[in-house]
């Protein structure tokens, strides 16, 4: 099992190096998206919840990007039934699709926080940085694992690009949710706050019971 | 469910500091209460129709959902009309029950484009179950995120049944159980419709032959075989 989510892993990232589809879409998308932000809300500088909040609206429709395209290539190019008559656990390939959109997500966050501290935040992040690491680790998890169920969803539906968004998003919100509320006291206009406690707690419960869900289902989705 | 409407008007006491709207409440919490389980129950019946791969347990998933959604909907409507009469709005984002209800409600809304999108009924029916079970799943987990991020201010069920007098309590409990049975009613009606109505096809396809007989449309509900 190992072996194969590692193969599958190794081949999506070669595919991401080699092709350069989505990672940059993503990030240009998250860049564009403080732009409107600065004309929608009308203001140079943001702290606090309204920090928090733009910055994870952005994400998560950065995010909803990623997982329109995660299984594209397999349905496009018969990656799905390839998969199938390999002798191989089916779940593996929910591991390690979402082990690529997590790291997709890791590394559009490395170029799209900085770009938010300088475009639109108004505190310095710097205190804020180790809390604020935390937060994006635990809900990058979430929207891993949710997405790569939602985009195996929609892979297989005729309007896969309206479906995809639609199902996600209100799966999301708790996550959405629960970030916000984390990082709202780490982007205060006076110095970070403490980090809650128990909103990370609700990151990582949604976190676990996602994936638990994921995992039991999967197998269901790629039967022919 | 008769029975449970006529307590309601006739015997119930008048709340004394909201009047008579506050009898919209025995209607708007049963609601609510069997729209959330049904949703619940279309997860059960989703985990039993992808562990036995039998269509009527799809069929029973796919009509519990569709009811819950239309009692959502009732909810919603019922909700809005009270908050209107006794707080003044239409709608209050402050009140984590409506918020997780409004979620809950877009997120069971699009099961109808799901199913309608995916042409093959097999995997219709398995990918409606995916669905059902991930968001059975999310229903608890929702309710509880969204419940931590504010004070509760909504009228809690629990709090009006144990501190108002004895006839609040049995006439909601009445209330609850017409609903209740109201909704079973309607789901044992619509999979007995559905029934007849895939029994009536195949009868007329015997009768007019393959050849003559056209394809049933695409559509968002389980066909049976």
């Amino acid at each position: 099992m190992r072996g194969t989510i590692a193969a599958l892993l190794a081949k999506d990232m070669a595919l991401e190096l080699r092709t350069k589809e989505s990672v940059p879409a993503m990030v240009l998308f998250s860049i564009t998206t403080y732009v409107i932000f600065h004309f929608g809300l009308d203001r140079n500088a943001v702290s606090g919840d309204l920090a928090s909040g733009v910055l994870w609206v952005t994400l998560l429709f950065a995010a909803i990007l990623g997982i329109n395209r995660l299984f594209v290539a397999e349905h496009e190019q018969g990656g799905f039934d390839g998969f199938l008559l390999a002798p191989v656990d089916r779940t593996a390939l929910f591991v390690a699709k979402a082990l690529g959109l997590f790291a997709f997500l890791c590394i559009v966050e490395v170029v799209a926080v900085p770009a938010f501290a300088v475009l639109l935040l108004g505190p310095s992040p710097a205190q804020a940085l180790p809390g604020l690491l935390l937060v994006l680790v635990l809900a990058n998890a979430g929207v891993a694992v949710t997405g790569t169920l939602v985009a195996a969803l929609a892979i297989q539906t005729r309007a896969r690009d309206l479906i995809g968004p639609l199902l996600a998003l209100p799966l999301l919100v708790p996550v959405v949710l629960a970030s916000a509320r984390a990082t709202t006291p780490l982007l205060q206009q006076g110095g970070a706050q403490a980090l809650p406690g128990d909103w990370l707690a609700v990151l990582a419960l949604y976190d676990l019971v996602f994936a638990l869900i994921a995992y039991a289902v999967f197998d269901f989705l790629l039967e022919d | 469910m008769t029975s449970a409407v006529a307590l309601v008007f006739f015997y119930a006491p008048t709340d004394a500091d909201q009047g008579i709207i506050q009898k919209i409440f025995y209607i708007h919490v049963p609601m609510a209460i069997v729209a959330l389980c049904g949703f619940i129950a279309g997860g059960v019946f989703a985990v039993l129709h992808l562990r036995s791969g039998e269509r009527r347990w799809d069929l029973r998933s796919y009509v519990t959902i569709h009811l819950s959604v239309v009692l959502a909907v009732g909810v919603l409507l019922t909700g809005s009309i009270w908050a209107r009469a006794s707080w003044g709005h239409w709608w209050v984002w402050d009140e984590p029950m409506l918020v997780v209800f409004l979620i809950i409600f877009l997120l069971y809304v699009t099961y109808w484009p799901l199913r309608f999108s995916i042409e093959d009924p097999e995997r219709q029916s398995r990918y409606a179950s995916v669905f059902a079970i991930m968001a059975g799943a999310f229903v608890p987990l929702c309710f509880g995120a969204v419940r931590m991020a504010q004070n509760l201010t909504h009228p809690q069920a629990g709090t009006m049944t144990t501190s108002g007098p004895a006839s609040v309590t049995l006439t909601f409990l009445v209330s609850l159980a017409g609903v209740a049975l109201l909704y079973t009613t309607l789901c044992t009606y619509e999979l007995a419709s559905k029934n007849a109505t895939s029994k009536l096809r195949s009868l007329r396809r015997r009768l007019a032959g393959d050849d003559d007989f056209a394809a049933p449309a695409r559509s968002a509900a389980p066909q049976l075989p």
